[in-house]
């Protein structure tokens, strides 16, 4: 293609309706492509330890094999899920006004839950 | 639905003008429910996020908190949500890995869409009740 008609990067970063659908896209195709194996890994694991006791668990994620897989999986299934329900929030609710707050709560709740399970992860991974 | 960006807005639809179907109209193709699945399995997911950090949370918290969400999660409501959540988790891998072919170029063709769909749900099914029944001999085994 001739040079000239191509639109240099810099030039239509961040333009579109929503600036930024591209990195929108791509990173929820990465978390989707992470969360393959992670959340193989993480039935595998939970099923492990369902019914068990509370040590074996607290055991089980002491051991820095386990608990950064469990890290990973944390933050990519919180991210991934984020992404989902944006789109669906985008989709379903367009008064503008709600729609941000939505975004917004949305945003939050993905960090919140985020944190509180790595919290936990990293007190039973510390002791 | 949001009115066209170019409509003078928002105003009552005029008496006997024709409206455009919508859901309970249309004759369900297995694509059309796959793609509605993976959306209503991903929202389902996403409420079970909030079990997994509840599960982290007693476990980092001490055997008393944990005996409580082992207690609440043991009887037959939490039996059916950890199924459910298991058939999400299936559908949604599965269907997902579908989308990710899709955008890689492959599985476009109108038989092959509705093969992978079908696939879909079979493998999601076959998949939850098997791990399922996995987790209750693993239970029986710990004599719990």
């Amino acid at each position: 293609m001739n040079a000239r008609l191509r639109t240099p990067l810099a030039k239509i970063e961040g333009l579109g309706s929503a600036k930024s659908g591209t990195l929108h896209f791509w990173h929820q195709r990465m978390t989707a492509v992470a969360l393959v194996p992670l959340s193989i890994w993480f039935a595998a694991s939970a099923l492990a330890y369902v019914g068990a006791e509370q040590g074996a668990v607290a055991t089980y994620f002491a051991e820095p094999v386990n608990a950064v897989p469990m890290f990973l999986f944390i933050l990519a299934s919180t991210y991934h899920m984020s992404l989902g329900l944006q789109v669906i929030i985008e989709d379903y609710i367009h008064k503008e006004g709600q729609k941000i707050a939505a975004l917004m709560l949305n945003r939050f709740a993905a960090w919140a839950i985020g944190a509180a399970s790595s919290f936990a992860l990293i007190k039973m991974a510390l002791q | 639905m949001a009115d066209a960006p170019n409509s003078p807005g928002p105003s009552p639809r005029p008496y006997g003008r024709p409206l455009s179907p919508h859901l309970q109209i249309y004759r369900w193709p297995i694509t059309m429910a796959a793609s509605i699945t993976h959306r209503v399995t991903g929202v389902a997911l996403a409420a079970g996020t909030l079990f997994l950090a509840w599960w982290l949370i007693a476990a980092a918290s001490g055997p008393e908190a944990y005996a409580l969400f082992a207690r609440l999660a043991g009887n037959l409501f939490g039996e059916i949500v950890l199924f459910g959540f298991l058939w999400s988790i299936s559908f949604h891998l599965l269907n997902g890995i579908r989308h990710l072919a899709w955008d890689a170029g492959y599985g476009f063709k109108v038989p092959t869409a509705k093969l992978t769909a079908a696939l879909v749900y079979a493998g999601s099914l076959i998949l939850a009740i098997a791990v399922f029944a996995v987790g209750i001999m693993v239970r029986r085994g710990l004599g719990t």
